[in-house]
């Protein structure tokens, strides 16, 4: 389902050419939870905006679903992102002006679903996440699980095929921390893959997939057996 | 993205920073105020100008004695020669011609006018009945001079709005005698209060035939001949007719001066509207420093919104909905600035119109159109370079927050 080819990514800081990626090759199948672990510089943010297609490779080819998304032009992978691709961020990056629910009908709003239907789906979706009397309310005034909660239904309302997971729990205590993994894993049934960024061993280890990087290239990639 | 969720969203994100908005709102309408309020007022004075002109009788021409130079002195001054006087033939002489509807000779002098004890000197016209239709005049009560020979002296009169009342009070006038000069005149009618008209107070005149005005002065000349043409176009047939028909009753001589109402009206007309186009154009001129300010406060909202960008660009927004957001905001802006500045515009306008009664204050549509336009056009303008920035974010380092 996702395929990475030879990819390699190099930026330019002042005249220095630093490479943050070297030919990654990995592919991954639907409904795998796959764990990206490695200390900070080891490429692994760099590989999850690679994934999102925040990040264009440099070399390489990306496959998504079978096409090559590697040259979509914005537009293209502005609408693959808001149909594939959902993002789950360490800060959680709610937009503090909107309430709740309409963090969470955001995504809808930018790919044009119509008003009911948004309402509807926002309605169940907070309703599951247990976020139901919490619908209108700011983000300022919720808690930190609370708060990645909304970001969490907010990452799924469009159904994406992939959710990219960047140190989810990395802001919150230990229980709510779990408490929110948990919720990510249980999407796992629905058939979602899961990619989860952290420096956690214990929360990586977790995972069925655990790839570890080192200096922009994949260390060891291990499957756990179930 | 649908239109309204557009709309709605740049309201959400103006709403968010409402002192900012406020301010950005404000210079827009002070912008779109200060181009109705001073269009008004050129407008009002170029209509006090023309209304002027108007009252003083349509599609006229004037006929007066003397050749008037555009520069230089006259060869009848350099000579010593006074020029030859308009008689009451002359005018007469007129009505040859077609396009000459009606016309009303016209003196002008001072004598005193007593009733009993009560005595002041005022100004006697003398002219014929024509003077009511071509000068627009109404009357109180009784009717104004009769109509019929033109040489006739009758002695009456037609009394001013004012004059009556100080020499009669409340009481009856017509029917009455005065003294003027050293005739007496039976007074026929009392006009109407007329107001000023083109510095000339239509209320402190006593009006007497021409002929007994002649007789009054002991003169023989006219002051004025007003003609009223059939209709606007043929102004300038009833010069020409008017200038050949003195030139031949003057043996040839070129000494009667012929101008056009319509003529320095046009001129007043065309001064005053290119006077309150500079006006209104220099009032535009805060419009486009209110667009530079909205460019301002547009380029800091995109660096204070960095990382909502970057959140937008992740969940799917293309470069284009990005940019397309920051112009609805600056629509929404100019648009509701411009509202409340025509708003503020229209309630100066009021004001004004309010304070100078006789200055007919009224914002000119097209300067109405071409404020909301200018305001409109600066406000997106301006914001084309602040929204394509933030289209053009890197979404990895604008969620950073970089």
């Amino acid at each position: 389902m996702i395929e990475l080819q030879n990819v390699c990514r190099t930026f330019t800081v002042g005249d220095q050419q630093v490479t943050a990626l070297r030919d990654i090759d990995l592919s991954f199948g639907a409904g795998e939870y796959i764990s990206i672990m490695g200390p900070s510089g080891s490429g692994k943010s760099t590989m999850l905006n690679m994934l999102g297609l925040l990040d264009r490779p440099s070399s390489g080819t990306y496959l998504l679903d079978g096409g090559n998304v590697t040259d979509l032009n914005d537009e293209q992978l502005a609408r693959v992102r808001r149909e594939k691709i959902g993002f789950v961020f360490q800060s959680f990056h709610l937009v503090p002006r909107l309430t709740a629910a309409q963090n969470v009908e955001l995504p809808m709003i930018l790919a044009g679903v119509p008003p009911e239907e948004r309402k509807e789906r926002v309605q169940v979706l907070m309703q599951s996440y247990g976020l139901a009397d919490r619908a209108d309310h700011k983000p300022d005034q919720l808690s930190g699980g609370q708060r990645q909660r909304v970001a969490i239904a907010r990452a799924t309302v469009m159904n994406p095929s992939v959710l990219l997971a960047d140190e989810p729990t990395g802001n919150l205590d230990q229980a709510t921390g779990w408490e929110v993994l948990k919720l990510l894993e249980g999407l796992l049934a629905q058939g979602i893959t899961l990619v989860l960024v952290t420096h956690d061993a214990e929360i990586g280890a977790r995972a069925h997939r655990r790839i570890h990087m080192l200096d922009g290239r994949i260390l060891s990639d291990e499957q756990q057996a179930k | 993205m649908r239109l309204s969720d557009t709309l709605q969203f740049a309201s959400g994100s103006l709403r968010g920073s409402p002192t900012r908005t406020l301010l950005m709102m404000l210079a827009m309408a002070i912008g779109v105020a200060a181009v109705v309020v001073l269009t008004a007022l050129g407008e009002g004075a170029r209509r006090y100008v023309v209304d002027q002109f108007a009252s003083l009788g349509t599609n006229l021409v004037i006929v007066l004695p003397g050749r008037t130079e555009t520069s230089g002195v006259g060869p009848g001054l350099m000579s010593g020669q006074t020029p030859r006087e308009i008689t009451l033939d002359d005018a007469q002489a007129l009505l040859r011609s077609r396009a000459i509807k009606r016309f009303a000779p016209l003196t002008v002098g001072s004598a005193s006018l007593s009733r009993g004890a009560l005595n002041r000197e005022v100004v006697v016209l003398g002219s014929t009945s024509e003077l009511l239709a071509v000068r627009h005049m109404q009357m109180a009560v009784g009717r104004f001079l009769p109509e019929g020979d033109i040489h006739d002296t009758a002695s009456v009169c037609v009394l001013g709005n004012q004059m009556k009342r100080e020499l009669f009070g409340n009481e009856q006038a017509v029917g009455q005698w005065v003294r003027l000069g050293d005739r007496r005149f039976r007074i026929i009618g009392v006009m109407a209060s007329q107001g000023e008209s083109m510095g000339m107070r239509t209320d402190e005149l006593v009006i007497i035939p021409v002929a007994a005005s002649h007789q009054l002065f002991n003169n023989s000349g006219l002051f004025r001949i007003l003609i009223e043409a059939r209709n606007r176009d043929s102004i300038e047939q009833v010069t020409r007719d008017a200038e050949a028909i003195m030139v031949e009753r003057h043996s040839g001589e070129r000494d009667v001066t012929v101008i056009t109402q319509d003529a320095v009206l046009q001129t007043f007309d065309r001064i005053l509207g290119a006077l309150t186009m500079a006006v209104g154009g220099i009032a535009a001129i805060s419009l486009a420093v209110a667009g530079v300010l909205i460019m301002n406060v547009m380029l800091i909202a995109v660096a204070q919104r960095v990382k909502e960008i970057g959140l937008l660009k992740a969940l799917g927004a293309p470069g284009k909905q990005i940019r397309h957001l920051f112009f609805a905001e600056a629509a929404l802006l100019s648009a509701i600035g411009s509202v409340a500045g025509l708003a503020l515009g229209f309630a100066g306008s009021f004001i004004i119109g309010q304070i100078y009664p006789s200055l007919p204050v009224s914002p000119p549509w097209w300067a109405v159109i071409a404020a909301t336009a200018t305001a409109l056009g600066t406000g997106i303008l301006f914001s084309v370079w602040p929204a394509r920035r933030a289209a053009k974010l890197d979404p990895v380092a604008a969620l950073a927050g970089k």
